[in-house]
Formats: structure tokens, sequence, C-alpha cells
């Protein structure tokens, strides 16, 4: 079984901040990880690989130093590390970047199965995943919360908002999954020492995959950041001091007027 | 463009290209030329605006407000109501029909709910292939309708169903898509402004679609206001022509287990009684239980709590969690995390109580009480139950 898993670089969301002068991101001294949910998608793979025998590539696209994650992922038992990263993808929207991996991942070739993180937590999209496998006009399971691979299919299931489906899909079929697969490992010392010693990440530029540059790119992107800003704060609200039954009784009065409880 | 001589103008008449303008004299059709523009742009000439008005007074066929009807188990999610509630207002303001396509095995009156809450037009598709969402059948249907009836604006909740759904027709028809927008507007220039939180909320992020149609967006559900509904409306059903077949599957539902333990129903509550990190230890939630029960309240948590196991995750209110917009939001023990705000700012009425005054939640609390929440708790379930 032959499973390809993307992930992706992300900074740690709480300590991102806007320059108030310039109003772009600040993301110089930012810690960076990798995304959670993409970790699990990476350590799902390779338990399926323990099981089935194959191999496991992790791909990534970023700048260079995205080549820490992919590190961090043959720590963790991948096989093969390749990170995408020229100018020419800078500023992609998930329509470009889906273009940009799908272009990549059929350059690599002949996989059976395509492992996600069911979304980012710098962008909350979740449209990457879905996205890739129109590209490569495959089937895609979102939400996976278990997989098992049985002949020459995978059956899933898809965590719903009222309760979950199985869903049985043939190969090559791309999965987005949820924490709730798997329990997050850390990498053992003999996996980072090989990751460093005696593995690579190979990088790609978009020549190398033979890109279409008309569909990568911020210029090519269709959607358009018109403008970021901190959340406007809701106008300063009013502290309630004193005893604690005279305080209770106000809150009560209070929810009272508004007609949130009955009267007595 | 028809333009005639302003007041500013230093001459009396003016050649532009053939056309001979006279000071006094009405508008007058003149070419697209360089000279035009220089002497629009000094001031010297009038611009008659008749253009935009025409595109007022009748509302266009075609170029319509679509909203994807989502439907399970032959009910329509929630917030598809709250997606036709804001939609109104699009089509409103763009004066052009807003429309809902609904895909299903039977419509049962389905459609005629839609029209009830806003839609002027329900584009109706029954086969029963599409009794359950499945992504390829979905998508096929859709899309087809998309490139027919091209409408300028395709909004999907942001569902299980909508954020699998949404980004496989963007990527079919080759347009943007939005992810989990918290606001929609019409720009100057026509365009829809979405608004979405990034960074876990930290940021908002205000991202248009200026070539590409349709322009699509997936809407967090809880964030708009559903419209009353209104028995007296009327709309139009119009079927739609279903090309599929078993072929099409490209995936196969098994079984779809619905979780039968007592749902958890955040979005709707009129009141949330949300406990936090403060509390301590799980036996500690009984209060927070005890107080929401007496206030006919659903019971809130925030991340900290769930991540320690004293409540489970259905509970968990932030942003990865659910998004609320209570009548009254009480927040006990909770600092209120960006995360968690992200979920609950847009609640009528926030009541916090924290021991810590620098807590950020009485950053956005309507009443804030410092105090040990071991005291007030009590004393209001007392003064609840006199």
């Amino acid at each position: 079984m032959r499973i390809i898993v993307c992930i992706k670089q992300v900074p740690d969301t709480n300590e991102v901040k806007i320059d108030p002068k310039k109003g772009t991101l600040i993301r110089e001294g930012i810690p960076t990880i990798m995304n959670p949910e993409d970790k699990h998608a990476l350590l799902e793979a390779i338990e399926i690989k323990n099981k089935t025998k194959g191999k496991v590539i992790a791909l990534s696209m970023g700048p260079p130093q995205a080549e820490e994650v992919l590190r961090e992922a043959l720590a963790l038992g991948a096989d093969e590390a390749i990170l995408l990263c020229d100018r020419a993808f800078a500023g992609s929207d998930t329509w470009a970047t889906a273009n940009a991996l799908g272009t990549a991942i059929e350059k690599i070739g002949n996989y059976d199965l395509l492992l996600f993180g069911r979304q980012a937590i710098d962008g909350d999209t979740a449209q990457v995943g879905p996205q890739t496998a129109e590209f490569l006009s495959i089937p895609q399971i979102t939400y996976a919360r278990k997989i098992e691979i049985k002949d020459n299919s995978v059956i899933v299931e898809r965590q719903m908002e009222d309760g979950y489906e199985i869903i049985r899909g043939n190969l090559p079929c791309l999965i987005t999954c949820t924490s709730d697969i798997n329990e997050i490992e850390y990498p053992t010392l003999r996996g980072i020492k090989q990751a460093y010693r005696n593995k690579k990440v190979k990088v790609w530029s978009a020549d190398d995959i033979k890109a279409n540059k008309s569909k990568i790119g911020l210029l090519n992107s269709p959607t358009r950041v018109k403008r970021i800003f901190t959340p406007q704060p809701r106008g300063q609200g009013q502290l309630l001091r004193g005893p604690t039954k005279e305080v209770v009784k106000k809150i009560v009065n209070l929810l009272k007027e508004k007609e949130l409880i009955r009267a007595f | 463009m028809k333009v005639k001589i302003s007041p500013i103008c230093p001459e009396s008449s003016l050649n532009l290209g053939g056309v001979i303008l006279i000071r006094g004299e009405d508008f007058k059709e003149v070419p697209d030329i360089p000279e035009v523009r220089n002497a629009v742009d000094k001031g010297y000439l009038e611009v008659l605006k008749e253009e935009k008005k025409k595109t007022k007074s009748v509302k266009k066929e075609g170029s319509e407000v679509l909203v994807f009807a989502e439907q399970r188990n032959n009910k329509i999610a929630r917030v598809v109501f709250e997606l036709l509630g804001k939609a109104r207002e699009l089509a409103d303001k763009l004066n052009v029909k807003l429309a809902t396509i609904l895909l299903t095995e039977k419509d049962n009156g389905l459609s005629n709910q839609l029209i009830q809450y806003g839609a002027d037009r329900v584009y109706l598709a029954e086969n029963s292939l599409l009794k359950n969402y499945q992504t390829e059948l979905y998508t096929k249907v859709i899309v087809e309708h998309i490139k027919k009836t091209k409408p300028q604006i395709v909004i999907y909740g942001a569902t299980n169903i909508g954020r699998d759904l949404a980004p496989r027709i963007a990527q079919r028809i080759t347009t943007g898509l939005t992810a989990d927008c918290t606001g929609l507007d019409i720009t100057e220039e026509g365009l829809l402004l979405q608004t979405r939180p990034a960074f876990g909320g930290n940021i908002m992020a205000q991202i248009v679609c200026p070539k590409h149609r349709p322009q699509m967006a997936t809407i967090r559900p809880g964030v708009m206001k559903a419209k009353e509904k209104d028995k007296k409306r009327n709309g139009e059903t119009i079927r739609v022509e279903v090309k599929i077949s078993e072929k099409d599957k490209k995936t196969e539902i098994i079984k779809i287990i619905r979780e039968t333990k007592k749902k958890v129903n955040l979005e709707e509550a009129k009141i949330i009684v949300s406990g936090g990190r403060g509390l301590g230890k799980k036996e500690n939630f009984k209060l927070i239980e005890e107080l929401a029960s007496l206030l006919n309240a659903e019971v809130g948590a925030s991340r900290a709590a769930v991540d320690a196991g004293w409540i489970s995750k259905e509970h968990q209110v932030g942003q990865t969690g659910k998004t609320v917009r209570p009548k009254l939001y009480l927040a006990i023990g909770i600092s209120g995390s960006i995360q968690h705000k992200a979920g609950m700012q847009n609640s009528d009425l926030i009541i916090a109580i924290n021991k810590d005054p620098e807590a950020p939640i009485f950053q956005i609390a309507d009443y804030g009480i410092v105090d040990d929440l071991f005291k007030i708790v009590p004393e209001m379930i007392k003064q609840l139950k006199q």
C-alpha cells in the first residue's frame, strides 16, 4: 500500500498578531508546529503501512523552513518526504494549493491512499483535501474517525454532527482525518537520528512538477484577501460589587426584567 | 457614455472625437476616448448615471443568490433557515431572486417551508439516489444546475456535509470558496464581501472573489439569524432534471448511525450556562447542571473543562466547538480565551463570574462578578428556588 500524506506547517495560533501600521501578519519569531490533525493523518498512515506493508510519503508545500515538519514526519516513521517550495506557489488560496499538491501527487504517482488532516489550525478551511481529490478525480471521505482497509477498498467511519456514517470507498481514495482517529505519539530518539542521518527531504520547484503556472500562486487564486483586522471588542460592561446576596439579587432581577426567567 | 458640459468648464463648446458639445445642451453620447476621460477627470464633463438606475428597477433573471438546502432524514437543517435570512438581505441588495436548491428523495412539503423562510424559488431535485448525502451524486446535480442557471452567489452551511460538498463543487467549476464565514455583505462594486475568522479567531479576514462566478461561501451554523416564518409567502417550485445513476456513486453508505443519547442543542438554546477550569473538578460541574436546569438552559463548557474530562465534547463552546448566540450566556469560572470568545461573543447578554479580575471574559461581558463562584452560584440557586 502506497500512502501519501499531506502535512502543513502552521503557526501556533495564539501568537499571531497584526502589525498595526502595515496591516499585515507578523510571522517573525512565531513558533511553528506540524498541523495537529495532519499529524493524526500521518500516524494513521504509518499504522496502516505497518499492517499492510508499503510506503508512506509525506508531502508538504511551504517556505524552506517547512522542511522542519517533514523531518518530524520522517522521525515519526515516514519513508520519504517531499517539499514543494517555490515563490511561484506563494499566496495560493485553497483552489491553487489543491492544483499544486494534486500535480505533485500525480508526479509521485502510483498511490493507493491519500491522507489529509481534516483542517489546518491557521485557516480552518477543510477545503484543500476535497479540492485535491477533485483535481485528481478520485473519491473523498472527510471527517474520518476510523479507517479499515479491506481488500481493495476502505471502510471509514465518517463523523457527523448527529452520529456517524460507515462508508465504503474504492482505492485510490482521499480521506481527511479528525483527531479522534488515533492517539498522538512522539518520535523516538532512534527515529529522530534516522530522520537526520539516513533520510532526505526532497525539494521540488514548480518546474520540477511541471505545474501549470496559470493555476498556482497569489495572482491566479480566485479569492482575494481584501483586508485583515483584529476583531472589535464588545462595549465595556459593568462590574457588580458588594455582598454576595446583593449581587446575586441584582442578577436575578435583571433576568426577570429581560424575561429570561418568569417573575414570581 | 452620455455627457454634458459642466459649469466649471472654461469652454462653451467642445469637440470630442467628432461629437460637438455645447454648453446648456442636454446629455449626448460620446465615444470612449482619452480626451473624454481626461475631461471627465478634470470635472469639465458631467456623466449621466442612467445605467445603474436601470438595473435597479427590474429583477434580473439568472444571477440569483442560491442557497443549498441541506436536508437529513427529510428534515431541513436549521442552518438553512439562517442562511435564507442572510441571503434574503443579499438578494434584495442586488435586486435579484433568492433561490434554493433542494436535493431529496421526496419533497413532502420541504420546499414550501423554504419559501416560508424567504426563498422566492425552490429548485427541487427529487430522486431516490438523493435521499442521503453522497459527495459525487450531490456534486454532479448541483454543478449541472449552476452551469445552467448561472447564479452569482452560492452559499452553504458549514456543516460536515456542506464542508464536504462545497470545495468539491468549487474545484470542478473553477471558482473561489471562502470557508466558515461569520459575515456576508455586498460591496459598492456589487461583490460578495466574505468575513471570516482565521488563526483561531485572533484575526478576521475579508475576502472577495472578483473574477470567478459564482462567488461561493460556507457559513458557520448559529451565526446568521433566520427570519420569522411567513406562512403567507409565495414562491415557485421548479423541478430539476436529475441525470444520475447508480454508476455515478464513487462511495457507498453502508450504515448511518444516529447517536440516540440526549442531544445537546447549544445552537438553539435560549440560555446557556457554561463552566470552565475554575470549577476545579468534575463533581463541581453538578453546580452548573443544577443552575442550568433551574434556568431551563443548556449546559456549555470551555475547552479546558472538556479536555479535563469533566464533561463531553458536545458541550464545548468555541472555535473548535460550537458557535452559539443565545439570549443569555452565563460564563462561570471561564477565563475567556480568544477561542472561547469566538464561539459566544454574539450572545445577546453575557454575564461572567470569575475570581480573577484580569480574566479576558470580562472584556466582553455585559455584567461581570469578580468573586468566588462557589459563593455566587449556590446563592443564585437558592434565590432562584425561592
